[in-house]
């Protein structure tokens, strides 16, 4: 359908020879060189969601705490007393993968502005990374620069970074994925909306000024897949200014509080051109851009080049005639650019002008709704597509020494503790400022959800992230399920209820019989576990094309769910937090090597993945949810990658006290011991506290499978044939291990 | 008691220090970079953040700004002035505190609890110390050019007039500081200067309340 | 006048940017390359170049932990 030949220039730019006729057809003549550089960039897959747009109508994006749904630049949920928090995922894969700092950066940039578009001061960031295995240099350089990027961007702007995920599998090798997700908080009557209105009202550019970053970039990019010769795409990178996108936030939140903007978009993929033409099609109007009237910074730049640039920093504002003069005001106290450069119309149209001279008119809807939709051609593929790896003994032999038997639970359990996927984050959230604005009840790794105070609305927030592409792998649909479980399950150990989602889905090539069969059964999975909880989708991204000379990325929904509970303190920890305290599995949990780590460890991966039981686990959720809140638990932490040996471990290390756990119970489920210890799948929960007060959690629908108690110095947990006991202090600098890995210097 | 925070473009925790002010029992204002006077406050705050985007050398262009002159004369006539972090490095660069600050050892940012030893005595007069010589507190840190310097002699006349206000515990120094330095006082005791954030400790919803004893002795510390 | 400054860390102060860039070289097949220290280059036109000096002690250095080094540019 779309093989780039360099014979002509639609070709070029990536349009089809259909797309291309069907441009001339509603514009009744060839378009010309602006006019063809405007439709390529909001027609490719990045701009226009060709190949997901009829896939994601099946998502529930309705609910009476919905405030801004999809099609704004965030969604936002009410949190009471005229307050809304605001929240967006969004993905910068490709400019990462070329230049991770600052397409890491800019990725962080432009889902902030997506946030304080509305209206919404940021007031957390939350990054979701995947990466190659770390013995690649290219994926340790990748890791680096991204952690650095994000960091960098987050810190100067002093929106603190509060939880996250990353995650080392092959398949991204070629393709990392960078996604970051911006959560705000708004007064609901000083929030505003995208769309133009008013004919005759002004359009003003706030911000940098423009020069030729990202020409071609982000949608292009993003449009097709990555193979050699990436290099010449290094000329298009963004380069971010956390400094100035701080001044241009105070400046547009000013803006806002004093009632002098009609409505504010942000500028983001294809710039100008974008901005503009979505502004004008969300209000119904036609608008008039003249680009001798942008601000540049650098000279000589042609009209397209203009409309396309993808400078950062830059907001597009609508602006009664008669307030102008007050806007520019607002903007030189912040020290940040203003200029008026164009006009709200009647005429559908987008005219572009170079003063005097119309360089090139459009029609609205041509340009952002008549981009053809594709239907996905999707077909199972045979099996694993993905290959494996044994590489456990090895994974033993460095953390345990040559000498450890690989066979050993004890040096199984080592092995995935530093397992670069399962292991300890902390080199990279300590690289971010967590704590800047004072809201921060619970720091990363702390709890199984990040705890935001919101003392506006005398209330909190509790944010997770999350995905498992590999888990998407076995199976898209029930991997996808199993995604959304897990981030309510951890919005549950922090005592919170979901209020909305937001999500990023990362595939490769859509015109691919497989990868079309990924997205269209992880969308079919979302749509119905989002309905069977009643969370509605308030936005999203959708990132395609991830596919290298190897083959597709694993397929990645990443998801992320903002909840509420009624006061921060009452978030638990993850930890135990007493010698004595009895430890129970809640949940129904029922544990499967399928998809697991250990079964990436040996090289056995498969297709295949047990169908979640929504509704058990949703009552395990209630169950948990409201334990936290009246104080009933301790610790609650829930069993994810490396299983329920793995969480016992972490538990334990972050208390700094052992346990002496039997899983007999579980193994009655039907489970083998090592399914007990090291299986994954959703619905368990690790909870301590006071052993009557645990019991008394079993209702109906909710079993507590006693395991034991904590103290002791060593995590000592008895499984049949397969009983481990490993030293807190050796599980720790197992979990610990990640840094030594990120900074090894070694080709 | 009036406490002024000053702010300058790209400054990030000078709410959190409004609302430290605030918390330890006083009033607070922020005072705008260009403004020249300082609006009758007590004492002054040059609060953490990245001014001016850390360009050049952080705080190197905050020290120009009208409010910084106006603190400068503010502390020659004994006034207290708190900087914390970018502030401190404000500070450093204006010459109200000795020293400089350098790109942490290791070249990240670092966010990290850390414990601090209160070092040296306060200065007598008028000051009431509620921080005890050799105290810990458990303060968070989050830099990236943190690591204190000044030249060995320089270092020696410091530590000799008692100067070193806190000094990270042993084996919590996250960025190679001298002589693990975290904090330092001008001679006359009126100017404190510290990388770690007492401005995030003063809230036990949010870490530990460590943090509200530097405000409270800074708040009396006229020289 | 054209100038440019250089700005150096001085001697005997730890520069982990440049132990950081010597240390990767070898990794990246450049051997024999030592004492690596990074600085920065500042670049202006000046009206009256005797206020230079004065310029660079106060602002685009830091004399206690900076040497400056002014060279003006030949040329237009």
């Amino acid at each position: 359908m779309s093989a780039p030949a360099a014979s002509s220039p639609h070709r070029e730019l990536g349009l089809t020879d259909a797309e291309y006729e069907l441009i001339c057809e509603k514009l009744g003549r060839e378009p010309n060189g602006v006019e063809l550089a405007m439709f390529s960039l909001l027609w490719s897959e990045h701009c226009a969601y060709k190949h997901s747009r009829k896939l994601l109508r099946r998502l529930p994006t309705e609910g009476e705490r919905v405030v801004m749904g999809p099609g704004e630049n965030a969604g936002a949920v009410d949190v009471g007393e005229g307050y809304a928090v605001a929240f967006k995922v969004e993905s910068h894969n490709h400019p990462s993968a070329v230049e991770p700092f600052q397409g890491a950066a800019t990725g962080v940039g432009g889902i902030l502005r997506d946030v304080f578009a509305l209206g919404a001061r940021p007031i957390a960031i939350l990054d979701s990374l995947r990466f190659g295995e770390l013995d690649s240099v290219r994926s340790r350089h990748l890791l680096d620069g991204a952690v650095r990027g994000i960091g960098h961007y987050g810190n100067s702007i002093g929106v603190p970074n509060v939880g996250g995920e990353i995650y080392f599998e092959a398949p991204y090798e070629h393709n990392c994925l960078v996604n970051a997700m911006c959560v705000g908080i708004a007064k609901q009557d000083e929030m505003v909306r995208a769309a133009a209105a008013g004919v005759g009202n002004a359009v003003v550019l706030m911000g940098a000024s423009t020069g030729r970053d990202g020409i071609g970039g982000a949608s292009v990019l993003a449009s097709a897949e990555l193979g050699d010769g990436d290099d010449a795409k290094r000329p298009t990178v963004q380069i971010g200014d956390p400094f100035e996108e701080s001044k241009v936030l105070e400046c547009c939140l000013e803006l806002l509080a004093k009632g002098l903007l009609v409505s504010l978009q942000d500028l983001g993929a294809a710039g100008l051109t974008s901005s503009a033409s979505e502004m004008a099609s969300a209000g119904g109007v036609g608008i008039e851009i003249d680009v001798a009237q942008v601000p540049l910074r650098e000279a000589d730049m042609e009209p397209f080049e203009i409309m396309v640039s993808e400078s950062q920093e830059r907001m597009l504002a609508v602006v009664e005639p008669g307030r102008v003069a007050e806007v520019i005001a607002v903007c030189e106290k912040w020290q940040t650019g203003s200029a008026q450069i164009g006009t709200v119309t009647d005429n559908g149209l987008v005219r572009v002008l170079r003063g005097g001279e119309v360089v090139g008119e459009m029609p609205v809807e041509a340009l952002v709704d008549g981009c053809p939709l594709y239907d996905l051609a999707p077909a199972e593929p045979e099996g694993w597509i993905y290959g494996n790896e044994d590489v456990l003994a090895e994974r033993v032999a460095a953390v345990a020494g040559p000498d450890a038997d690989a066979a050993d639970p004890a040096s199984t359990l080592l092995a995935l503790l530093s397992s670069p996927s399962v292991a300890s984050k902390r080199w990279a959230f300590e690289q971010y400022d967590s704590i800047v604005g004072s809201r921060t009840a619970r720091r990363p790794e702390s709890a199984d959800a990040a705890v935001l105070a919101i003392p506006e609305a005398d209330t909190a927030i509790a944010v997770s992230i999350d995905g498992n592409g590999r888990r998407v792998a076995c199976d898209p649909y029930a991997g996808t399920v199993e995604a959304v479980l897990e981030c309510t399950q951890n919005l549950a150990c922090a005592g919170a209820e979901p209020l909305g989602l937001t999500n990023c889905l990362n595939f490769g090539n859509p015109e691919k019989p497989a990868p079309a069969w990924q997205l269209d059964r992880a969308v079919q999975g979302l749509a119905d576990v989002c309905e069977a909880l009643g969370v509605p989708v308030v936005g999203g991204n959708v990132s395609l094309y991830n596919e290298g000379p190897e083959g597709p990325i694993y397929p990645t929904p990443v998801v992320g769910m903002v909840g509420e509970l009624p006061s921060p303190e009452l978030a638990g920890p993850s930890a135990f937090v007493r010698e004595g305290d009895a430890i129970a599995l809640l949940g129904p949990f029922e544990p499967s090597l399928a998809g697991s780590e250990l079964m990436k460890l040996r090289g056995e991966l498969d297709a295949g993945l047990a169908q979640p039981d929504i509704a058990a686990v949703a009552a395990a959720c209630a169950a948990v949810r409201g334990a936290v809140r009246a104080g009933k638990i301790a610790s609650a932490h829930d069993v994810s990658d490396g299983g329920l040996a793995c969480a016992l471990a972490e538990a334990a290390i972050g208390s700094g006290f052992g346990c002496q756990v039997d899983l007999q119970h579980l193994r009655e489920r039907g489970c083998s011991p090592e399914e007990a210890l090291f299986g994954e799948g959703v619905g368990g929960f690790l909870i301590s506290g006071e052993r009557e007060k645990l019991e008394a959690l079993a209702g109906e629908g909710v079993a507590v499978l006693p395991l034991g108690k904590v103290g002791g110095a060593a995590v000592e947990v008895a499984a049949g044939d397969r009983s481990l006991t490993v030293p807190v202090a050796d599980a720790e600098r197992a979990w610990h291990s990640l840094s030594g890995r990120a900074e090894s210097i070694a080709v | 008691m009036l406490w002024g925070v000053v702010q300058f473009p790209g400054s990030c925790d000078e709410r959190d220090a409004l609302h430290a002010c605030e918390l330890s029992g006083d009033e607070a204002r922020l005072i705008w970079h260009e403004e020249r006077d300082l609006g009758g406050a007590d004492a002054v705050v040059v609060p953490g953040g990245f001014s001016y985007g850390d360009y050049l050398r952080a705080g190197a262009i905050a020290r120009f700004s009208p409010a910084m002159e106006a603190v400068a004369e503010f502390a020659a006539a004994g006034g207290p002035v708190l900087g914390i972090c970018n502030g401190f490095q404000v500070l450093c660069e204006t010459g109200l505190l000795p020293g400089a600050l350098l790109l942490n050892d290791n070249l990240r940012f670092v966010c990290r609890q850390v414990d601090l030893l209160a070092d040296g005595l306060w200065p007598s007069q008028g000051a009431q110390s509620l921080i005890e010589p050799g105290e810990t507190l458990s303060i968070p840190a989050k830099h990236g050019e943190g690591r204190y310097w000044a030249p060995e002699g320089m270092l020696d006349a410091i530590e000799a007039k008692g100067q070193v206000a806190f000094r990270y515990a042993a084996g919590q120094n996250p960025n190679g500081s001298a002589r693990d330095i975290a904090g330092v006082r001008n001679e006359a005791g009126n100017v404190l200067g510290l990388m770690p954030h007492p401005e995030h400790a003063v809230d036990a919803m949010t870490g530990s309340t460590d943090g509200l004893g530097v405000f409270e002795a800074m708040a009396g510390a006229r020289a | 006048m054209k100038a440019r400054v250089l700005i150096r860390p001085k001697e005997g102060i730890l520069d982990p940017q440049g132990k950081a860039v010597e240390r990767a070289l070898p990794a990246l097949g450049f051997e024999g390359i030592e004492h690596v220290r990074v600085g920065r280059v500042v670049e202006l036109e000046a009206e009256d170049p005797a206020k230079l000096p004065e310029l660079c002690e106060k602002l685009l250095a830091n004399p206690l932990i900076e040497d400056f080094e002014i060279e003006s540019i030949d040329g237009a």
